[in-house]
């Protein structure tokens, strides 16, 4: 990359999250896992279930405790803010979360669910204006008017999901970290919502954490690509770069294992599969610069192999 | 050919709210034969899962069915049961993976006993051995390190691990149907292909049948031998996955197949269906996808359109394959499909 170095919104330095810490059952959810998120950026999150994404989100949001590293957003250490900064942080930073069904209050009208943040940062001079602002984040995301007075469980999976998708743009966030925002939608509305995303993006310069599991689409919205495995950051770069010319083992055997929408290719396509061992020999290993701004989670001599497998 | 283990007809769901009645299945009908995969696509909000909550005998309270409605299992009305007969055919001669995992574990249960439980209501196991088939589901599934998870508490597994747990309790029973409502949508691929594979591998032996919802149209290509589309509480198109895939008739269905990114999607924008779908406490006349079809004819928005049959297997609802309709020019990357199409049936025959 030439000329100026784009600004840094989140950074994240050597993170980790271990839950039941020094037990038994301890369990790594975020090994020592270091990258940054410019802003205006939409970085996209992917990997195995269980890899410590949403782990990685809810840290961001400090709904955990790290164990260790640390996390600036805008420059400024998150652990550390307090009072106005703190409530500034927690509306510049939203998260939509994976689980909408758990995630939305079942007592509540989904309008005064989507208003919720709207009243809290009295975003509204007035009723007309709060119902106004709620009724466009309802068109905005494909719901229309009479669904305001309804209530959760009178929704569909993807119109529950898209309620949560609407109450996180409400309060006009920065950053937001979006938990696996569009699986539960159908694909023509998570065309509208990944297009709609992309226009808040520019318009808005809005940055992004997007976690997901349908590979096409993240390459597709994606600036910037990272893949989780185990806990660690495996290998990260541009979304062409990682989807064309994957480096690692283990993000090859994820791209294979991408179902084509197509019934002939589907028959016969094969999918490589991933042996775990080089996580597991005790080797040391480090980010490793392979092309420029794509790195690789290697020992000197694999980054040399990796390289030589390029075409 | 076809054995049906489940017909479907003329089903009817109606929501009581306070706005108003919500009509969300508009007169459904549809067949599932012994030991096929039938897929259910469409709309969010298109009744996929109403209909197979209905299957389930387990609609909202709010919900009302009316008389015609008929599903038949067994030459059995599943509608006239009562909740004690139920019991012996929900989560063992028909069982459901739910859209929504957390709402279907207990979280104050260990997930280990939550698979086993199946086992030992119905299949009279002993706990032990029930323990040790739940184990051997968890790892089935995918679940790493299975030994160390059994006793584990929902709310300490990810997302995607307690999904699995929901479709391991599902094949626990070893059921007829298997009703998989957005089973993998929380799963990373690889673990997808695997869940996939193990349901493909229990439906060969056992001949069970499946349907299958879901909005990855890649996973309906590899796993349905059959697929029917739904628009606003109706069936508009089903056929064969390659009838579907390939010789789709529905401007709905195209629009759908459309709308998926395609690795070459590199700028711009998707081509999302214009507009929002129809209000189902007051669904319009005529076709409900008139208003946001750009191949509408005057007719839709007054006339309800018949099914239009395609091949014996192959049924769309729409008035464009009427014969007194004009011939219209579908989307390039549907007209590229229809143009497989050809080279299929070339070499089939
Ligand atoms: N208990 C209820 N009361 C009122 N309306 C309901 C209720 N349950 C479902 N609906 C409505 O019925 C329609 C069909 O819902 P359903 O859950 O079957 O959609 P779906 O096709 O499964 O969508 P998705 O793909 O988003 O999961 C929706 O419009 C929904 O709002
Ligand atoms: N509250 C908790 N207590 C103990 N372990 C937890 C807790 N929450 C998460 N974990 C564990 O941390 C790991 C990472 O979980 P996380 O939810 O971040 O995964 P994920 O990458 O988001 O997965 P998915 O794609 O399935 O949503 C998993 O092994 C999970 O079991
Ligand atoms: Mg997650
Ligand atoms: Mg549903």
């Amino acid at each position: 990359m030439t000329g100026k170095e784009p600004k840094k919104l989140v950074e994240l330095k050597d993170l980790q999250l271990y839950f039941n810490k020094g037990k038994a059952n301890e369990v790594r959810a975020i090994d020592h896992v270091t990258f940054d998120i410019y802003e205006g950026e939409i970085f996209g999150l992917v990997g195995e279930s269980g890899s410590g994404k949403t782990t990685i989100g809810r840290t961001i949001l400090k709904l955990h405790e790290q164990t260790g590293g640390e996390i600036l957003f805008n420059g400024e250490d998150v652990t550390h803010l307090k009072g106005k900064q703190l409530s500034a942080f927690r509306k510049d930073a939203q998260m939509i979360f994976q689980d909408p069904q758990a995630s939305l209050n079942g007592r509540m009208k989904v309008r005064d669910i989507i208003a919720e943040g709207i009243d809290i940062n009295k975003l509204a001079k007035n009723k007309t204006e709060r119902d106004a602002k709620v009724q466009e984040l309802l068109k905005l995301v494909g719901l229309n008017e009479d669904h305001a007075t309804r209530y959760p469980h009178e929704f569909s999976g993807g119109q529950r999901q898209r309620i949560g998708i609407a109450r996180a743009l409400a309060v006009d966030p920065k950053f937001i970290i979006a938990d696996e925002p569009i699986s539960a939608l159908d694909v023509s509305i998570q065309a509208q919502v990944v297009n709609l995303m992309k226009e808040l993006q520019t318009k808005h310069s809005l940055t992004y954490l997007f976690i997901a599991h349908d590979l096409s689409m993240v390459k597709y919205i994606s600036d910037r690509i990272g893949v989780m495995h185990w806990g660690k950051l495996l290998e990260i770069g541009s979304a062409d770069a990682v989807y064309n010319h994957p480096l690692h083992p283990y993000t090859k055997s994820l791209l294979s294992a991408i179902p084509v929408p197509d019934p002939e290719v589907e028959s016969v396509r094969q999918h490589i599969t991933y042996d775990t061992t080089i996580e597991t020999d005790g080797k040391a290993r480090q980010m490793i610069e392979a092309a420029p701004g794509h790195f690789v989670l290697a020992t000197e001599e694999e980054a040399a192999l990796y390289k030589a497998q390029q075409v | 050919m076809s054995n049906p283990i489940l017909k479907v007809e003329n089903l009817h769901v109606n929501f009581n709210t306070y706005a108003g009645t919500v009509q969300a299945i508009r007169d459904v009908s549809f067949d599932l034969n012994k030991g096929e995969t039938l897929a259910i696509v469409g709309e969010s909000g298109s009744g996929k899962s109403v209909t197979t909550k209905t299957l389930m005998g387990l609609n909202a309270k709010n919900a009302s069915i009316p008389d015609n409605s008929r599903l038949i299992f067994k030459d059995r009305n599943l509608l006239d049961l009562k909740e004690e007969e139920w019991q012996t055919i929900r989560g063992n001669e028909i069982a459901m993976i739910f859209q929504d995992p957390m709402t279907s574990l207990d979280p104050t249960m260990k997930i280990g006993m939550q698979i086993a439980e199946p086992l030992m209501k119905h299949r009279k196991m002993k706990k032990e051995d029930a323990l040790k088939r739940a184990l051997e589901l968890m790892k089935g599934v995918g679940i790493p390190n299975s030994e160390e998870h059994i006793n584990d508490y929902p709310h300490q597994w990810s997302g995607g691990m307690r999904q699995r747990a929901v479709v391991a309790i599902a094949l626990a029973a070893d059921p007829e149907i298997l009703i998989a409502d957005e089973p993998t949508t929380a799963l990373d691929v690889t673990i997808q292909a695997q869940i996939l594979n193990l349901m493909k591998s229990l439906q060969k032996e056992t001949s069970s049948s499946i349907i299958f919802i879901t909005h990855d149209l890649g996973v309906v290509a590899g796993m349905a031998n059959r697929v029917a589309v739904m628009y606003a509480g109706k069936i508009v198109e089903y056929g064969t996955v390659d009838e579907i895939f390939f010789n789709p008739q529905h401007p709905y269905t195209w629009g759908l197949l459309n709308s998926m990114p395609t690795t070459d999607t590199q700028i711009g924008s998707l081509e999302a269906i214009p507009g929002t779908p129809p209000d189902l406490l007051d669904p319009p006349k005529g076709d409900a996808f008139a208003s946001r079809n750009v191949y509408a004819l005057a007719i839709d928005s007054k006339e309800e359109p018949p099914f239009f049959k395609v091949s014996d297997t192959h049924y769309a609802a729409t008035w464009l394959l009427d014969e007194r309709s004009p011939k219209v020019t579908p989307p390039v990357q549907i007209q590229k499909r229809w143009a497989r199409w050809q080279e299929i049936q070339g070499q089939e025959a």
